[in-house]
């Protein structure tokens, strides 16, 4: 994913315990012979694959029942025909994503700088940040989702937004500030406190102390469980389709399913999110391993 | 003791402390530290370990509160109530053991940071303040480096320089060769006999009694939260009067540390 290259993708993977990933630049003369390990490797997954792939595709297509299955779930002429407003609709969940992330990344590590001042007179301040968390994540996103998107509608209330669209972005920007400032407490936690000692040491006051030295190093070690969150975000935009009139990717796989009896339509929606989502996760994946990486060649302290 | 708040920087004394009491718990630390420290004196800190160096040079740098007892800066007492910590931590530079170098930042941005951010200087003369004190230290090929590609030695090196970049009056070094391999303990000792030789005034914590015998203008020996006996370093180190100090040396004798 991050080299690109459907070929490199395969090279990169290497179980633990295997000697260093080939990584050096093509002139490596050290690693020339494990890439010729690798490419042998490659040659033994790629048989395997085709094989296990082989057996499955044959024994499931043999089945009694698959004709039914494959005309239900993957009729090609259904999805020719629902596909490309699906995913068009999709468009409409991605929007979703982008409107939301900025404010809970911001709203979030609100939450979390609150919940990690310290000393009595922040009491309250540690309190309520610590009530909202609990409740949000305590919640089903689905649940705010409704009351927010019904509700606040319903309300009539003057100089309120009306659209349900609006307040289901704002009930997973709510429901997804509480997980994601839980990962930036993580974070926040996890920055030594002699690194505090330091900077006020010089000093630095209370806020240029967390703005400069304990936020971006809390957050470069959160990136991963972030980008999990963010997966997770995408996937839970067919939330709103609950409240909303006009569909979603979800909601408009729902209908094209009800009006042709065919749940093709679902499951390319699922497709549209798994384009999204798998690359995403790989790169999760990936920053976790060049951390441990990292870690284990142990740079400096 | 004095007991004149008001006393002004002209008397020569950079710091003092009055009865300085600290516990953790029910663990007295200090148990009533009186000291005075002259401009460009050196003094050097000895203890056994657990004995609370590393307590009061962070009392004096208000990174701990004091539970009694008052410190004054040059006649300021840093401890009165509404004292603005920055303001005073400005002008007391401490450097730790474990160098605690912002690893996310270049070196150079470690020594700029504050200057920048706390005194308010423009970044332009910041970096010319720190580029300065790199060269001086002969570290100016590392000011773009990230401290974890550094050795210890000059890890502490560019510690130490941080701490200076802020201009302050008095500097508190603690035990900062503990964390070193032997081959970097001396280019970290040289630069703060450079200091030393340049007037700075400072308070140092250290294990290193060779160092303390040849660097210091006064050695005070802390034991049993206060500090037992105090001196000029040839008179400690070969006839010392209290009975703790002789068993302390000998000790350290004995492990080939003197
Ligand atoms: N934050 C703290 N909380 C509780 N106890 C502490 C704390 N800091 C120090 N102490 C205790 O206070 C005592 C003095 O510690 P301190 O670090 O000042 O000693 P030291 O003379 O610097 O020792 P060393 O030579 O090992 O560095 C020790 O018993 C230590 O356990
Ligand atoms: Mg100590």
């Amino acid at each position: 994913m991050a080299r690109g290259g459907g070929g490199e993708g395969h090279r990169a993977r290497y179980l633990p315990g295997d000697p260093r990933p080939p990584e050096g630049g093509p002139t490596s003369r050290i690693l020339a012979p494990l890439r010729a390990e690798g490419a042998r490797a490659v040659a033994v997954a790629v048989a395997s694959t085709v094989v296990v792939l082989g057996v499955l595709g044959w024994s499931i297509t043999r089945s009694a029942n698959w004709p039914a299955v494959r005309d239900a779930f993957f009729n090609g002429l259904e999805f020719r025909e629902t596909f490309p407003e699906i995913a068009r609709r999709f468009l409409r969940n991605v929007a979703y994503f982008m409107v939301a992330e900025p404010f809970i990344l911001a709203f979030a590590l609100l939450l979390a700088v609150m919940r990690s001042l310290p000393g009595p007179v922040f009491f309250p301040i540690r309190a309520m940040a610590i009530v909202y968390t609990d409740f949000f994540r305590g919640v089903p996103t689905v649940l705010v989702v409704y009351i927010l998107g019904f509700g606040v509608p319903a309300l009539g209330l003057a100089g309120v937004p009306r659209d349900p669209g609006f307040w289901g972005v704002v009930a997973l920007v709510l429901s997804y500030s509480a997980y994601v400032a839980e990962v930036y407490r993580a974070g926040i936690e996890s920055v030594h406190p002699s690194q505090v000692a330091a900077a006020r040491s010089l000093g630095l006051g209370r806020w240029p102390t967390l703005r400069y030295v304990v936020i971006p190093q809390a957050v470069r070690r959160v990136v991963p469980p972030l980008l999990n969150d963010f997966v997770a975000l995408q996937k839970d935009t067919a939330l709103v389709a609950f409240v909303v009139a006009a569909p979603e990717a979800f909601k408009m796989a729902q209908i094209q399913q009800a009006a042709r009896f065919n749940f093709t339509p679902l499951l390319a929606a699922a497709l549209m999110f798994l384009v999204i989502t798998v690359p995403l996760t790989r790169t999760v994946d990936w920053l976790v391993a060049r951390e441990r990486r990292r870690r284990e060649a142990g740079g400096g302290l | 003791m004095t007991a004149d708040a008001s006393g002004g920087a002209a008397d020569g004394v950079a710091l003092r402390l009055e009865g300085v009491r600290k516990s953790f718990g029910k663990l007295e630390v200090l148990k009533g530290i009186d000291l005075t420290v002259g401009e460009h004196e050196v003094i050097c800190l000895i203890g056994a370990s657990g004995s609370g160096k590393s307590t009061l040079l962070r009392c004096i740098n208000l990174l701990e509160p004091v539970d009694a007892g008052r410190i004054f800066v040059h006649g300021e007492e840093i401890t009165a109530p509404g004292v603005d910590v920055n303001r005073v931590r400005r002008r007391i530079g401490i450097v730790f053991q474990s160098f605690n170098l912002f690893p996310h930042m270049t070196v150079l941005r470690n020594i700029t940071l504050a200057p920048i951010k706390a005194l308010g200087l423009p970044k332009a003369e910041a970096e010319g303040r720190a580029l300065a004190l790199l060269e001086r230290f002969g570290l100016a090929d590392k000011k773009d480096e990230y401290p974890d590609r550094l050795s210890g030695g000059q890890q502490q090196r560019v510690a130490i320089v941080r701490a200076l970049a802020m201009e302050p009056d008095i500097m508190l070094l603690d035990e900062v060769t503990s964390a070193l391999d032997p081959e970097l303990v001396a280019e970290v000792l040289s630069v703060i006999r450079e200091l030393a030789e340049g007037g700075m005034t400072m308070l140092i914590a250290t294990h290193e009694m060779a160092f303390a015998r040849d660097i210091a203008d006064r050695i005070c020996f802390l034991d049993g939260g206060v500090i037992l006996e105090e001196g000029p370093p040839e008179r400690i180190f070969t006839e010392p009067r209290e009975e703790r100090t002789r068993r302390f040396l000998q000790r350290i004798i004995e492990a080939g540390r003197l």
